[in-house]
């Protein structure tokens, strides 16, 4: 009549965890909608930022991007977009690339391309804030 | 079982070619392709970010770039991406509370999507230019 535990080939615990053959669960689900809300407003920022420093000479654009508000809303921005793109890239590698090996190459590529572009950016900010 | 038969000739699931282009499938698409561009243009980003702070002779390579005629349409293109792929997750967000997936209300999300990008990204692009004093 009902399905008794004993048809299924998952333990108990797999099911309670509710995660798939993947292992990892709904992670990048949640991540991907966390960083979502949080571009929203720092997105609306930095826009505003990137138009204020229009027309300004290196000097000016130096010292506005380096005064702590704006240097710390330009490294909030950096790491929600980078986590969010790394996300997204690996979705769109996942659905179009079906080899197993290209697939883990580029998801490998995804993340070192973010993670270099991320603190190429990064260190930008920390040079202009510190003067190093 | 010595012989294998090739396998029967089965219907493939419908793809793309098959549906009628729709608003909400094209605004769909486009969401991804914004996504991917976006991607790529975190270069542009990070070499503002590192030219900055490099010294007058960096920037002024930058400012080059950013003035020229393929630089302005690229940044353009990136100005649209940014507010067309926001708007579009806002819409993805609105989704995801369940609301928003009536016939009449995705209609109007996705047109909406698609027109507030261009009027926002025109309307920054003309306090843009204001702000630096016209086209130099």
């Amino acid at each position: 009549m009902s399905d008794t535990p004993a048809k299924h080939i998952r333990t108990p615990l797999a099911r309670v965890l509710g995660r798939g053959a993947a292992r990892s669960g709904t992670e990048h689900f949640w991540r991907q909608r966390l960083t979502a809300v949080a571009n929203i407003p720092l997105t609306i920022a930095v826009v505003t930022i990137i138009v204020m420093l229009l027309g300004r000479n290196q000097a000016a654009v130096a010292q506005i991007l380096g005064s702590p508000l704006v240097a710390v809303v330009m490294l909030l921005f950096i790491l929600s977009i980078i986590a969010h793109m790394r996300i997204g890239m690996q979705v769109i590698i996942e659905d179009y690339v079906h080899d197993d090996f290209a697939k883990l190459a580029l998801i490998m590529a995804n993340t070192f391309f973010c993670i270099a572009v991320g603190l190429a950016s990064a260190y930008g900010i920390f040079k202009l804030s510190f003067g190093v | 079982m010595a012989e294998t038969k090739a396998p029967a000739a089965r219907p493939l699931s419908p793809h793309l070619q098959i549906y009628r282009p729709m608003l909400t499938m094209m605004m769909s698409i486009v969401h991804r392709i914004t996504g991917f561009g976006l991607y790529f243009g975190t270069l542009i980003l990070a070499w503002w970010l590192l030219a900055a702070g490099s010294g007058p002779n960096g920037y002024a390579k930058f400012e080059w770039f950013a003035g020229s005629i393929i630089g302005r349409l690229i940044l353009f293109g990136y100005t649209w991406a940014l507010i067309h792929h926001m708007l579009g997750g806002i819409r993805h967000l609105i989704w995801d509370t369940g609301r928003g997936f009536g016939p009449s209300e995705r209609e109007w999300l996705a047109a909406a999507n698609l027109i507030g990008s261009i009027a926002i990204t025109v309307l920054l692009w003309i306090v843009g230019l204001l702000a630096m004093g016209g086209s130099r």
